[in-house]
């Protein structure tokens, strides 16, 4: 049973973050970089089923610059058996990277492939989407309980209204949201531990193209902060002379 | 150049209607499950004939289907909406672009990115294009009488089964949809003090209740009452957020309302930076007040 995990370099989820001297994209002097955390799920989802079976191996895989071998160095840390790099300065979108994996996966012929429900840099929620539709296999997004079921995969996920359960056949891609679980925490020992642990660069696979260009980046503009209420009384009056009630 | 909005339902086409009407050409209009339609203009609606909405793969097929020359394809943002238009973007390898804001100008599309924190300007090559939207940055719809109507059969079954369902809303109006919208955070303490103080004041004003990653982390809300980046995003008239600091990630989700109230016993707290009416006082004290106000 061999479950993929693709990961995404991001810059750090709770770094404040400001556009750019040309306003062409984010400012990334000084910040630093992290695993996608809904990746990160994925990871730790993909560690925990392995830890029921012992037979799954986890090949984590991410298309980006070299710097994100730091990041693979992570998921190996978690429990990860192997990582691959498909090393790439290009700007790519989730098409482009939906490609990659793709033809990464027809290679590696995974039962399963986790990652997580979007990235968190640019929010797009489509390369696995994407990636199921180009391989032609069932997809369940939004995961919130994954648990394998012979040559099924059960998964409960979030919907707009509450909660679903799907059945889907192997080979699937399940898209990972937070309550999915919460990732082990790593220390660095783990980390420098996790070096002799297989790491493979190559080079793109494929030669697709993005198909959105980001143009701009800008700071949006601030809400004006309003004004104090004193109590209860006074904050109904403005509401209701606002037409708000 | 023409439109095909894709919507779950009645509620949600009228969502689209803004947009769709905005948008300078003709439009029609997917349903893909049964029920009225609202008159919104389309010059025709096409109607699928079924109670729920089927998993993604078969409904992605089905979409595929219907894709015909429009050189735009659109939903209102939402979870259903990004699970399959993405999975039939795939399908014809065609570009997408989610939480689309505006459109600053024919073939670019506004939208947030890193929590909201930025704005992201885009350009797309290759059609049709896909597009999600969020409905708050564009005009309100006109009422306008719909073309003619024809009906779509279920689509074939997929490989992926739905083995159980649920809801929980408990009768309140759509948390994306609803015109006020109540929101607590951690807090309120415990579920059955959420449920009366959120709940009830959200009854009491015909809103929506919602939530904070954190309040549904320490399960005091349901999941699917989460506001903000991970969460759903609203743009309600009236957004009253009751102990709740204002963190990027919420903040994310529901910055677009028009009126913010924030009540907070924290004067220095993010939130009201952002609110257009701060009241510093202890929400176990202001919620009822407010309750007994509107009564």
């Amino acid at each position: 049973m061999k479950v993929l995990v693709p990961v995404k370099r991001v810059i750090d989820p709770y770094a404040k973050v400001k556009a750019n001297a040309e306003g062409t994209g984010i400012d990334t002097t000084g910040v630093k970089f992290e695993i996608n955390p809904f990746d990160e799920i994925a990871v730790e989802e993909a560690v925990r089923q392995k830890e029921k079976n012992p037979a799954i191996t986890i090949t984590v895989v991410s298309v980006g610059p070299e710097a994100a071998e730091e990041q693979l160095r992570k998921a190996l840390a978690i429990g990860a058996d192997e990582a691959v790099l498909i090393q790439t300065d290009d700007e790519l979108d989730s098409r482009a990277v939906a490609h990659e994996l793709a033809a990464f996966a027809q290679e590696l012929q995974p039962n399963l492939i986790l990652m997580g429900k979007q990235a968190t840099d640019n929010d797009a929620n489509q390369a696995g989407q994407r990636l199921a539709a180009k391989l032609g296999w069932p997809q369940a997004t939004f995961a919130c309980a994954v648990e394998f079921a012979g040559d099924n995969l059960t998964v409960r996920r979030e919907t707009d209204e509450g909660e679903e359960t799907l059945s889907l056949p192997l080979p699937a891609v399940v898209t990972t949201d937070l309550r999915l679980n919460e990732p082990r925490y790593i220390a660095l020992p783990g980390i420098i531990k996790a070096r002799s642990k297989p790491l493979t660069k190559r080079p793109r696979l494929t030669d697709a193209k993005p198909l959105v260009r980001t143009v701009k980046v800008e700071q949006p503009a601030p809400r004006q902060a309003g004004v104090r209420v004193n109590s209860v009384a006074e904050l109904m009056t403005a509401l209701r002379d606002r037409g708000a009630l | 150049m023409s439109l095909l909005l894709i919507a779950l339902n009645a509620a949600d086409a009228q969502a689209g209607a803004g947009f769709a009407q905005s948008f300078g050409s003709e439009f029609d209009v997917l349903v893909l499950t049964k029920g009225d339609v609202p008159a919104i203009g389309a010059r025709q609606v096409f109607s699928v004939d079924q109670a729920d909405l089927a998993p993604a793969d078969a409904m992605a097929t089905m979409v595929q289907g219907q894709l015909g020359n429009y050189t735009t394809i659109a939903a209102v943002s939402a979870m259903w909406s990004k699970d399959l238009l993405a999975r039939v973007a795939g399908l014809v390898d065609a570009p997408m672009v989610t939480d689309v804001i505006a459109i600053p100008a024919p073939g670019q599309y506004l939208r947030p990115i890193v929590a909201g924190s930025l704005l992201a300007t885009v350009e797309v090559d290759g059609a049709p294009v896909f597009l999600t939207i969020r409905p708050a940055g564009f005009a309100k719809p006109e009422e306008r009488a719909n073309g003619s109507t024809s009906s779509l059969g279920a689509p074939s079954n997929g490989v992926t089964v739905r083995t159980n369902k649920s809801a929980s809303q408990g009768g309140r109006p759509d948390l994306t949809q609803a015109k006020v919208v109540v929101s607590g955070g951690r807090p309120l303490g415990d579920a059955a003090t959420f449920e009366r103080l959120i709940g009830g004041l959200a009854d009491k004003l015909g809103g929506a209740a919602g939530a904070t990653r954190a309040a549904v982390d320490s399960g005091i809300a349901s999941n699917e009452l989460q506001v903000g980046q991970t969460g759903k995003i609203v743009a309600p008239d009236l957004y009253i957020a009751a102990g709740i600091s204002g963190s990027t990630q919420h903040m994310a989700g529901m910055k677009d309302s028009k009126i913010i109230v924030a009540i907070n016993t924290d004067g220095d707290a993010a939130i009201f930076q952002i609110a257009d009416y701060g009241l510093v006082m202890d929400l176990f004290e202001a919620l009822p007040a407010i309750q007994s106000a509107l009564d």
